[in-house]
């Protein structure tokens, strides 16, 4: 049974997210970062889950997560990224995006580089800089991209002062989330339920592919790319929908999941067991996909041979009411083949559940309960 | 008016001479705005206020306090949770399973409570060290008013284990003030008692156990006669304590850190199995006896006399009073009312009490910028003024962010407030159409089923169209989908983008057919029906013929209905003169397209059909 320590740390988590782990090392994670929202001072604050040796029956500092240092933030911490072992990329509702520096050697953490306007609003209203909140920072050392409220898509590289490339006026809606697929190709989701492909070497401000989904046009929240096969990507929608999409292939969605109830606002594929995936929702629950299956002919969630996408819209898949509703029979016509485990790994029905982060076997989350879930056993 | 129970405090404001100057005021949800005014109280009114500031007053700092927040979140969680099993509370289990969610309740504060000491400790200064202490004690004295309520009126103990649970009260809540010297008196002889009472197991009935403790009392009353103790006047004193000799435990007073520590020993060695209703005569000589007419009582004094009273509103009201937030009372008063025990009394406001508390509580986490989502889960559960309540409060937290917008808006559509959700989304579709985010504003819109403002959002893109002379954001017009049919201003637009495709593909004859429909269709608004006519033009003037005859004669007719619609000028004005001009050469130019287009189309028709 998955042991989960929470935690009620007296402020709003937006962002969790695992520091990485050295390459090749055997090490577990063992520090994670949060950004706070909401408050009218927000942090952004390390915490560590290192053991202390101190196990008792009592439980209550087997687990525990400890903070180690944190610093003011000015704005809502819309989007956080872990830049390397030691910077932290925050991306703040006051359109500034900074960059964090961790001194191990005294715990602290200070500012190390800022551009405090990489995203405004210049409307014929405004008779300044109105700004506008930054939404989502994808970051390959050393660049960084970020997007906003805007519709503007910056790259930054660190230590420079001034944005390498800016695309102005990207989309006329919001983007709300960004990450890369091939290193000179980014994707972006947008609020009137459009993905667009990105390609930095071409020189126009017009995107290089736009997918969508027929019927409505729901906003979607967040994107994440399949960590081995580079044109798979998930989305997350307004209305809890889980997408996965084949950008090689037409315009449209491989399949379409029906998951939450409300926004689903992270998707993570697992970084070295991409059959999992993990989705948190302002439903207040955390799911955790198991895509893999212990019959020999191990599936995965991508479909070989998938020309034919098929897809349930929502009304179909409406029957059956409950949680463990759901989900679809893409392609295949072997249902026990292609089952997906679906489990909610958290114990009550909280708060929205803000953030996710999954890094070998740990799995960190906050909410707008003011808590923070880990759990250090995610394939017990 | 009533009589004011307590002198009201004075609160000074920094920066205002307020012997000098006079301040005016107003109230908001949870606190007072304040400014100085420049009026003078004795001499004339003066121009410039010396403080330049306005300040907010709040009675409530609780609700700022960095710890008492996991107080707010984590009894949240057990409020909400208790709600929900409401129905399945059933039978003899319910009792059981309230007392766990009051230790639930009562575990939250403890927690709360060490931490808050551990920062006490640690404090740097000793004004917030100060500060610290004195919440915990606050915290503790709260934990020990629910632990009694636990007692008295949720686990209803009977007489017998009633007064077991009193001496773990007050073990409780005495050895954690001071350490050793309590226990001499408070522990070695109850555990002598334990063994003797045999629990938990306790197969004796209340009557074989006063007949084994009245044996071992006259037991000990022989010894007391006898002498026997007579060489120690320690233990002859013990002795007397242990028969319940109400004088020889007042010399121990200092031990006895309170009346009802004093009041339970007492109870121990004299009335054991004492009844719930016996309680109070005890309880009121006890702290009569104890404060020795020396003091008089303190508002926790007072508080727990009506607990062993058993008058919970007196109870419920004195806490009020004395606690700055209401997040006790609330949540005490919740858990007693699913306990059964208040009566429906309405209060002069037409709600019950319990609903009044949780009222109070939930506007207090509004007023903060950010418990106002836990503020939300409180108002669901008051069925009378609840929603109105929330209706009313959801509207004026400020968005500042998409993000929290669309939390919002979730929070109203899950409870089918469609009126704040169409109002919350007109403000943010605004706010978009102000910073030229059209895409947004549409997609605002299209949220709330505004079909107003979709209407406006597109006229916004077809004024920018006719002032550029192209269209911006052609990712949204291209890929409006099924949100075209929202409103026809809407649908005009898209269908107009679809003409210009088509136009630039070169298939002329449906772009034809496409534009003509948009104006036979009345669709098109009445003001850009020239636009449309002038687009026509170059397909009329094209080699080949496009449009036919029909269609030609219906392009006539709503140019002779555009122009005959035009008011005559009254007076003549040199700009409007120029306009005119224009507007005459087009509409010229126009009849003579569609004549000679007229002509080459009958011709074509004609000659067509004739071979």
């Amino acid at each position: 049974m998955e042991e989960i320590y929470a935690k009620f740390v007296s402020q709003k988590i937006s962002k969790t997210r695992w520091r990485p782990v050295p390459p090749g090392s055997l090490q577990t994670a063992e520090t994670f970062a949060t950004g706070s929202w909401d408050n009218e001072e927000n942090y952004v604050s390390l915490w560590s889950i290192g053991d202390f040796g101190n196990l008792d029956s009592d439980g209550g500092f087997e687990g525990d997560h400890q903070l180690l240092c944190d610093i003011k933030h000015h704005g809502d911490v819309m989007d956080l990224q872990f830049f390397d072992q030691e910077r932290i990329v925050a991306a703040s509702s006051t359109g500034c995006v900074t960059v964090f520096l961790h001194h191990p050697n005294n715990q602290t953490l200070s500012v190390n580089q800022q551009w405090t306007t990489a995203h405004y609003h210049t409307g014929p209203g405004s008779p300044s800089y109105s700004s506008a909140p930054c939404t989502g920072i994808v970051c390959d050392n050393p660049e960084i991209v970020t997007v906003g409220e805007d519709g503007r898509i910056n790259l930054f590289r660190v230590d420079h002062k001034e944005p390498v490339r800016t695309i102005d006026n990207a989309d006329s809606s919001t983007l709300h989330a960004v990450t890369f697929l091939r290193t000179p190709e980014i994707l972006t989701v947008n609020s009137i339920g459009q993905l667009k492909i990105w390609d930095f070497r071409q020189q126009g401000n017009e995107p290089s592919q736009i997918l969508s989904l027929t019927g409505d046009r729901v906003p979607l929240h967040c994107v994440d790319r399949h960590p081995n096969q580079q044109h798979v990507v998930a989305t997350g929608g307004q209305d809890g929908m889980l997408s996965i999409w084949d950008v090689r292939q037409g315009t449209m969605p491989v399949s379409l999941l029906k998951a939450h109830e409300a926004e689903m606002w992270e998707v993570h594929f697992h970084p070295s067991n991409p059959d999992h995936l993990f989705t948190c929702s302002e439903d207040g629950s955390l799911w955790h996909w198991d895509a893999s299956t212990d019959v020999p002919e191990k599936s995965s969630l991508f479909h070989q041979g998938g020309r034919t996408s098929t897809f349930l819209s929502h009304t179909i898949s409406n029957q059956a009411n409950v949680h463990q509703s759901l989900i679809s029979s893409w392609l295949s016509t072997d249902p026990a083949k292609d089952r997906i485990e679906i489990t909610s790994l958290l114990p009550n029905r909280t708060l929205s559940v803000n953030s996710l982060d999954v890094l070998g076997p740990c799995l960190v989350c906050g909410t707008d309960a003011e808590a923070i879930y880990v759990t250090r056993q995610l394939f017990s | 008016m009533e009589e004011l129970d307590g002198e009201p405090t004075v609160t000074l404001i920094p920066g205002v001479n307020s012997k000098k100057k006079q301040m005016c005021f107003d109230w908001g949800p949870g606190e007072m705005l304040v400014c100085e005014t420049s009026f003078n109280k004795k001499e004339k009114s003066e121009t410039a206020p010396n403080c330049p500031f306005i300040y907010i007053i709040w009675k409530d700092v609780d609700v700022y306090s960095h710890i008492l927040r996991k107080l707010f979140n984590e009894s949240h969680g057990i409020f909400v949770g208790l709600q929900r099993i409401e129905e399945e509370l059933t039978g003899k289990s319910r009792k059981a399973q309230l007392v766990r969610v009051s230790k639930n309740y009562r575990s939250v504060i403890r927690a709360c409570m060490e931490e808050m000491h551990q920062f006490a400790i640690a404090a740097k200064d000793p004004a917030s060290g100060r500060q610290f202490s004195s919440q915990v004690s606050i915290l503790s004295a709260m934990e020990l008013i629910w632990n009694l309520c636990e007692i008295l009126f949720i686990e209803v103990a009977p007489a017998g284990p009633l007064l077991l649970h009193l001496l773990d009260w007050v073990r409780l809540h005495v050895c954690e003030v001071d350490s050793l010297s309590a226990d001499v008196l408070g522990s070695e002889n109850p555990s002598k008692h334990e063994s003797f009472w045999n629990l938990p197991g306790n197969t004796q009935t209340l009557t074989e156990l006063e007949l084994k403790w009245q044996h071992w009392r006259e037991e000990c009353e022989r010894h007391l006669q006898d002498g026997t103790f007579a060489s120690s006047p320690r233990l002859e004193s013990l002795c007397k304590i242990m028969l319940g000799d109400e004088a020889a435990l007042l010399e121990q007073k200092e031990l006895l850190s309170n009346w009802y520590h004093f009041l339970v020993t007492r109870l121990l060695y004299s009335h054991p199995t004492v009844k719930p209703i016996d309680l109070h005569f005890y309880a009121q000589s006890s702290l009569d006896m104890f404060l020795g007419g020396e003091s008089s009582p303190e508002p926790l004094d007072n508080i727990l006399m009506a607990a062993f009273e058993f008058d919970i509103h007196q109870v419920i009201k004195e806490c009020s009073i004395a606690l700055s937030n209401w997040w006790f009372v609330a949540h005490l008063t919740d858990l007693l009312d699913h306990c059964r025990l208040l009566q429906a009394h309405n209060l002069y406001f037409g709600s019950n009490m319990r609903e009044f508390l949780l009222l109070e509580y939930a506007s207090g986490l509004f007023a903060h910028h950010s418990l106002w989502q836990l503020g939300v889960d409180y108002f669901d559960y008051c069925p009378e003024l609840g929603r109105v309540s929330l209706e009313l409060h959801i509207e004026r937290i400020p968005l500042n962010t998409e993000r929290k917008a669309l939390k919002v808006l979730r929070i109203c559509e899950q409870r089918q407030m469609t009126e704040q959700v169409r109002s919350i989304c007109k403000i943010l579709a605004m706010k978009a159409v102000r910073n030229n985010r059209l895409g947004s504003a549409l997609s605002w819109s299209i949220r709330a089923k505004d079909a107003a403002f979709a209407t406006l959002v597109s006229d916004r893109f077809l004024r920018d169209y006719c002032e550029r002379g192209c269209f911006s954001d052609l990712d949204l017009i291209d890929n409006l989908g099924p949100a075209m049919m929202l409103s026809d201003r809407l649908t005009f637009l898209g269908k107009y983008r679809e003409f210009h495709r088509l136009y630039g593909e070169k298939r002329f004859g449906d772009a034809a057919s496409l534009l003509l429909s948009l104006m036979t269709s009345q669709i098109a608004p009445r003001s850009f029906w020239m636009t449309l006519l002038t687009d026509a033009l170059p397909l009329l003037e094209q080699k080949q013929v496009i449009f036919s005859a029909e269609q030609t004669y219906e392009l006539m007719r709503c140019l002779e209905d555009l122009t005959s619609g035009k008011p005559e000028r009254a007076d003549p004005d040199a700009q409007r003169l120029q306009d005119d001009d224009i507007e005459t050469t087009k509409v010229e130019m126009l009849r003579l397209a569609l004549a000679r287009n007229l002509a080459r189309a009958i011709i074509r028709e004609g000659s067509l059909e004739g071979s």
